[in-house]
């Protein structure tokens, strides 16, 4: 299995994200960077990982989100290549127009760094067929920027679609309706705020994330 | 030319660094202030061919993320 992280200047999760998917996978990921134009030939899953790409500057994620490697991912996700963002992969997926939304200033303005109840809303996708419907699972956060917002007509939408993979299950930062983590409409991007990559191993305090990798690498076996 | 952007959050999205601000005018003693909004200015030196649709195109594809932000153009 072909996987690929796409390293920005100044992601910081990415090693994280390559442990995850080669413990997993069970091969290490190609190591893309933001500059490069296309990705390995035959890449089957595509990660963007967390981190503050091109300090945060603009908006988080903007630049990155309009970095030349961008362009390649958003082609791979079209033709259904899954895509997952985590925490400022999130936010780059919202900026390059992947996912709906856009990802604020906590409201409580502070950074939140903690491990979180998340509720799995949606079991149905690549990513989260490893959960029960409902279940509540732990994984870190640590970000700044997490406040999910759309308007409400998009948010009525995305609910009604079953595209809210992850709901916080108490406020965490101000996100609308708590919302975690979304779906595209093709279910194969994934964006999320928590941290699944830091829950893969005991010693992390929890291996509630490992499921989501091996669900969303299982499926494409 | 210079060419200048005003990016403003739209109506109706909250604002907590405005309101951040707004607690500590208060706290400075300032009263009478009854809401605060924080945006960005961004100001640009550009040739004089380039078209009012061009700018709008830079503020629409990168300065304003027009999903929580609306934008001003205004040529110096």
């Amino acid at each position: 299995m072909k996987t690929a992280v796409i390293v920005f200047p100044g992601s910081n999760c990415d090693r994280d994200m390559a442990v995850a998917l080669e413990r997993v996978s069970g091969r290490a990921p190609a190591m893309v960077w933001h500059r490069e134009t296309e990705l390995p030939d035959g890449t089957e899953f595509i990660a963007l990982p967390g981190g503050f790409s091109y300090g945060d500057y603009l908006r988080s994620g903007a630049m990155a989100a309009r970095s030349p490697i961008l362009r390649s991912v958003a082609d791979a996700a079209g033709r259904g290549v899954p895509v997952l963002g985590v925490c400022n992969g999130f936010q780059v997926l919202t900026e390059a127009g992947l996912l709906p939304g856009a990802l604020m200033r906590n409201a409580g303005l502070n950074f939140v760094c903690r491990t979180v109840p998340l509720k799995v809303e949606n079991n149905q996708s690549l990513f989260t067929s490893g959960y029960s419907a409902g279940e509540v699972i732990d994984i870190p956060v640590a970000h700044h920027d997490g406040n999910y917002f759309a308007d409400a007509e998009t948010l009525d939408r995305i609910e009604g679609e079953g595209r809210v993979a992850f709901r916080y299950a108490a406020p965490v930062n101000g996100s609308a309706r708590d919302i975690a983590g979304v779906l595209n409409n093709s279910g194969n991007v994934l964006g999320m705020m928590p941290h699944p990559e830091r829950a893969i191993d005991a010693a992390h305090g929890g291996t509630d994330g490992l499921r989501l990798f091996e669900a969303a690498l299982g499926a494409l076996v | 030319m210079k060419v200048q952007v005003y990016v403003t959050l739209k109506p109706g999205v909250l604002d907590p660094q405005g309101k951040a601000i707004h607690h500590a005018l208060e706290g400075l003693g300032f009263s009478g202030v009854s809401d605060v909004r924080a945006g960005r200015f961004i100001e640009l030196e550009v040739a004089d061919e380039v078209s009012d649709a061009d700018l709008d195109a830079m503020c629409a594809k990168l300065l304003a993320n027009t999903v929580i932000e609306n934008y001003r153009i205004e040529r110096a």
